[in-house]
């Protein structure tokens, strides 16, 4: 039963199954992403107060959730490495920061174009903005740090171990909005029972939500193949794989 | 001074007295360097000079000013000794020798970031009344200042701890360690100011300092554990 669970261990194995599953990732991300853009941007209703500058809510939330969500997973990679001594889950890390920092950039940058005309400004010292930063410089540590060790499993272990320790931002970040009086609005799509939007609204949002998660799968299995390929490139199977 | 000297190597003392033993040893060492211990002291002082200096404010602007600046100027100046905070003992061998002293390696750390806290952080408490005054923070707020720096370097130190023992092999480790520190330390910096700030206009503290405290509690438990295996990675 476990069988399977054993071989996400073997680098070989990771490499043939990530090089299977990135092209249907990558589809049904377009699918998904197509639709939310058109339905997002072209057919739903503009917002009753904000107008149509609420659309960048289209890129900026998923973003913004993807940027929390690529830093849990890259600590959870990280602690099975460090934890089980499991190569794989080093490499995972490795694989996700420059994705996880990508999408905090996003997140930002969208963020404030979208707080010139509703805020006044582009930037404010908000609580939920300052945790997003610090986010931000959070993945920038856990990069030099892997990079800073000459000898390439400690630079993994010690950026495992920084990034468990980061992970306490994460729901100061999420609950930032909650605790402290923010300019940033409240949650808006996770409210259970009701959320505060109208369908026709809803479900491009949902539509790109998904369709973030579905490119962020697929370029997570492009850059862990690089990762172990490089990480692996003394092994005699890799040889074969590059030749063939 | 090797750590067998000091009957580290003994196996049968208890973690207490190993612990006594490692403060002792490093407040031994830091006073034999005077000015190793004065350096961060003065630092802390100039960077609270240079402010007033080069925004040339008024006194009542100054003093709006002044807790954010009084905190800038303490976490730097902890940063720039934190560096020392393994580094030597790594570079001669002491640290291996005290992890393989048979004592817990997490009862060593306790005790040398405890000592670091003792002659840089206390310290720094204990200089604050003068850069208050400089800085114009009325006399009223001096207690809550005392006792949010005294939580805040505590706990800076032990953040520190982690990031020291994390880049301590490294060769141009000062950079990194900041920016592995200082995103750690922005809630410190957030709430001490907060606290200093509220304190400075007579309204009440207890948020800030009860929050300062949650973090205090946090850090002093919890990352010794992840010092001693920040340590154990890079001493391999």
């Amino acid at each position: 039963m476990w069988t399977w669970f054993y071989k996400l261990a073997s680098p070989p194995y990771v490499y043939a199954v990530a090089a299977a599953l990135a092209p249907w990732f990558l589809g049904l991300a377009a699918l998904t992403i197509g639709y939310g853009v058109i339905d997002g941007l072209v057919f739903a209703p503009p917002d009753y107060q904000q107008g149509d500058a609420f659309r960048i809510i289209y890129v900026h939330a998923p973003g913004a959730w993807m940027s929390t969500f690529v830093y849990t997973m890259m600590a959870v990679a990280g602690a099975i490495g460090l934890i089980w001594r499991i190569k794989m889950g080093h490499a995972v890390a490795a694989a996700c920061a420059p994705i996880g920092a990508s999408f905090t950039v996003l997140a930002l940058a969208t963020g404030s174009l979208w707080g010139k005309p509703m805020w006044g400004t582009y930037w404010a010292w908000d609580p939920r903005l300052t945790s997003e930063l610090i986010l931000l410089f959070l993945y920038f540590g856990a990069m030099s740090l892997r990079s800073a060790f000459e000898d390439a499993a400690q630079g993994d272990r010690a950026a495992a171990l920084l990034a468990v320790v980061g992970v306490v931002n994460v729901p100061i970040i999420h609950y930032s909005v909650v605790w402290w009086n923010s300019l940033h609005q409240g949650a808006t799509v996770a409210k259970l029972g009701k959320p505060s939007m109208d369908a026709s609204m809803l479900w491009p949002l949902l539509s790109m939500f998904l369709g973030f998660m579905l490119f962020f799968a697929a370029v997570l299995c492009t850059r862990l193949r690089g990762e172990i390929l490089n990480r692996e490139r003394q092994a005699s199977w890799v040889r074969g794989a590059v030749n063939s | 001074m090797p750590a067998t000297a000091l009957g580290i190597g003994r196996v049968s003392i208890g973690s207490v007295e190993a612990f006594a033993l490692v403060v002792r040893r490093e407040l031994r060492l830091s006073f034999s360097r005077p000015q190793q211990l004065l350096q961060p002291l003065v630092f802390f002082l100039i960077v609270t000079t240079l402010f007033p200096l080069g925004l040339n404010l008024q006194p009542s602007l100054l003093r709006d000013m002044a807790p954010g600046v009084l905190w800038v100027a303490a976490l730097l100046s902890s940063l720039l000794s934190l560096d020392a905070l393994f580094k030597s003992d790594a570079d001669d061998g002491t640290l291996d020798q005290l992890a393989l002293s048979g004592q817990g390696l997490a009862v060593i750390v306790m005790a040398k970031t405890f000592a670091h806290w003792l002659v840089t952080g206390a310290a720094l408490v204990l200089m604050a009344p003068l850069v208050a005054v400089a800085l114009n923070i009325p006399g009223i707020a001096f207690a809550t200042m005392l006792g949010s720096l005294t939580m805040g370097t505590l706990t800076l130190s032990w953040l520190g701890a982690i990031g020291a023992g994390l880049t301590v092999g490294l060769r141009r480790g000062n950079v990194l360690l900041s920016l592995i520190v200082l995103p750690l330390a922005t809630p410190l910096l957030i709430f001490g100011a907060a606290a200093t700030d509220r304190a400075i206009s007579n309204s009440s503290v207890a948020g800030a300092l009860y929050l300062l405290a949650a973090l205090c509690v946090l850090t002093c438990t919890l990352a010794p554990l992840a010092a001693t295996a920040a340590l154990r990675i890079t001493l391999e």
